[in-house]
């Protein structure tokens, strides 16, 4: 026991000689966790972390077969963008698999929104629709993608199609739950000025349920694409996940890769663009 | 003229856990607000002033009795009667001006006489310079006064007000009560005002009822006029401190606390 105490007290030394800090400057708090800021320091890191992906490849100390050199990957990034790479070029590929993410999360927000919002406000919607979200939300679309695969083969169909069901659940109850956000004061304030059901549904509880919305929106988006991509490397003609996948078929590592670039890159975008519409449309967030 | 009635009026809750007894929330209320009453309801938390509120603005059904508005059945919300909230309840998307014509767009009333109509009511307020902001740019008592507003657009007979001060500061809330008295005048409306305070209850209310829990009735009623005299010398910590404004809160205080002891030992 002692022994236990005593390693507790010397890693907690440790860790405070490590990551203590002095007395505060004006305008910090004292005692708010990791205060200050961080941007220089990730510049560094990332500098650092790319440099050392240059030296070690150019110094030859690993094969290019497993890790090739920063130039060659964005070379390949240049001629693969117009050249023919398993099927089509990477413009190409990465039309598809926009297209599909895009399809699917257009389909998704028409009605996922609306039943999500059903399921808040009415109990018979709510009765309805809760055992079969609440049964297929939890399994991971890649545990259904063969069943798609049989009912649909592997066309845009399919991909959509799964891509959608992966979106749906976690944007309707999303939108169920920002239902619950609205308060009771809000909803009976409307009444009280005469506001019938449906103005009640529409100026209060959709409004008020919005940042949560967005949030949903946030979540499917990312989540379809990560699908998405997994399930074009199960089966696909097309797409920027097939596109990695039969570049490793040929252990063309470079173009492997340069899509996981391509892939990372696109997911922060769909992030940036969905904060930038966050922003756009419900500036209050967080404010109240 | 408008009057609004209760007569023996009994509102009871189901057993809030299992096993549990019916609370009686409101037994047998009788009260009749006519004419230009400002009519305080005063009493400890669980008396039933919030349950009486919410069955004058139609929010809950009562199990018995009559609550009628000129004479018409209640029978739920409506733009007759405007409710101020404890929480000001302001849409947070929406800036001033719109928060308070919102009842007028749900009216669907044309923008100018929405405009003309929120304008009015902001200016009562003292919120003309304030139209293009939003709710979480406004202090406390800016935010109860856009809610006072906009219950006042759709002009009702009464105005709810359930605890509408209870969340400011108390500087700010000697301010407010004054705002609201004024307004009260100018408007000419009923009002129906919740307080936990005894001060802000004598200073204000033309009529004054105390109430009591378990079960929830009114244990005494008085005819007050402090506020009339705020309307002469508009000098109102001379009034709250005048010897009969003392005598009239430790009158009060003894029923409430009197009131308390029963209930204890009960």
């Amino acid at each position: 026991m002692s022994l236990v105490n005593s390693f507790k007290e010397s890693s907690l030394n440790y860790f405070s000689k490590v990551f203590g800090r002095g007395p505060v400057k004006p305008g910090e708090s004292y005692g708010a966790p990791g205060i200050g800021n961080s941007t220089a320091i990730s510049v560094v890191t990332s500098v650092t972390l790319i440099f050392l992906w240059w030296f070690v490849t150019n110094m030859g100390w690993i094969k290019p077969l497993f890790l090739p050199t920063p130039e060659s990957v964005l070379k390949k990034f240049v001629s693969v963008w117009s050249e023919d790479f398993g099927g089509s070029t990477l413009w190409g590929h990465s039309k598809a698999s926009l297209f599909r993410v895009f399809t699917a999360f257009f389909l998704a927000c028409v009605t996922a929104i609306p039943v999500g919002i059903g399921m808040g406000v009415n109990r018979v919607f709510r009765g309805v629709f809760d055992p079969p979200i609440e049964f297929y939300r939890p399994i991971p679309p890649l545990g259904y993608l063969p069943l798609t695969i049989i009912w649909l083969g592997i066309e845009d169909l399919q991909k959509i199609t799964l891509i959608y069901l992966a979106i749906f659940a976690p944007m309707a109850l999303n939108a169920r739950s920002g239902v619950r956000s609205v308060t009771i004061e809000q909803i009976q304030m409307a009444y009280s000025l005469g506001a019938t059901r449906a103005q009640v549904i529409w100026h209060v509880i959709l409004k008020g349920a919005m940042p949560e919305i967005l949030t949903g929106m946030r979540i499917g988006i990312g989540f379809g694409w990560t699908t998405l991509v997994a399930a074009e490397m199960v089966a696909a003609e097309a797409g920027i996940g097939h596109m990695v996948l039969s570049a490793a078929e040929f252990l063309v590592t470079d173009v492997v890769i340069m899509g996981i670039f391509v892939i990372g890159g696109i997911a922060y975008m769909f992030d940036l663009l969905m904060r930038f519409i966050e922003r756009k449309i419900v500036p209050w967030k967080g404010k109240m | 003229m408008s009057v609004l009635q209760l007569n023996k009026v009994n509102v009871i809750y189901p057993p809030p856990k299992r096993g549990g007894s019916e609370v009686h929330a409101l037994e047998d209320i009788n009260l009749t607000i006519e004419g230009n009453d400002f009519m305080v309801a005063l009493g400890a938390s669980g008396c039933g002033k919030t349950t009486l509120l919410n069955v004058m603005a139609g929010f809950i059904q009562p199990n018995s009795g009559d609550v009628l508005l000129d004479s018409r059945p209640i029978k739920g919300p409506g733009a007759d009667r405007g409710v101020v909230f404890q929480q000001h309840a302001l849409l947070p998307w929406l800036n001033v001006m719109d928060n308070t014509s919102f009842g007028l767009m749900l009216q669907k009333k044309k923008s100018e006489e929405r405009k003309k109509v929120a304008a009015k009511y902001l200016g009562l307020v003292g919120l003309e310079e304030f139209l293009s902001h939003y709710p979480y740019q406004l202090s406390g008592g800016m935010r109860q006064r856009v809610g006072l507003a906009r219950a006042l657009t759709s002009n009702p007979a009464i105005l709810l007000m359930d605890e509408p001060l209870g969340a400011l500061d108390a500087i700010t809330r000697e301010t407010m009560q004054e705002l609201v008295l004024d307004i009260w005048r100018q408007t000419k409306k009923m009002v129906f005002f919740i307080t936990h305070s005894v001060d802000e209850a004598i200073f204000m209310a033309s009529r004054l009822i105390v109430m009591s829990p378990r079960p929830g009735r009114i244990i005494h009623s008085y005819k007050l006029d402090f506020y009339q005299k705020f309307f002469e010398t508009r000098d109102a910590r001379s009034i709250k401190s005048l010897p009969e404004f003392i005598e009239m809160r430790q009158e009060i205080l003894d029923i409430i606390h009197g009131d308390e002891i029963r209930i204890d030992q009960g």
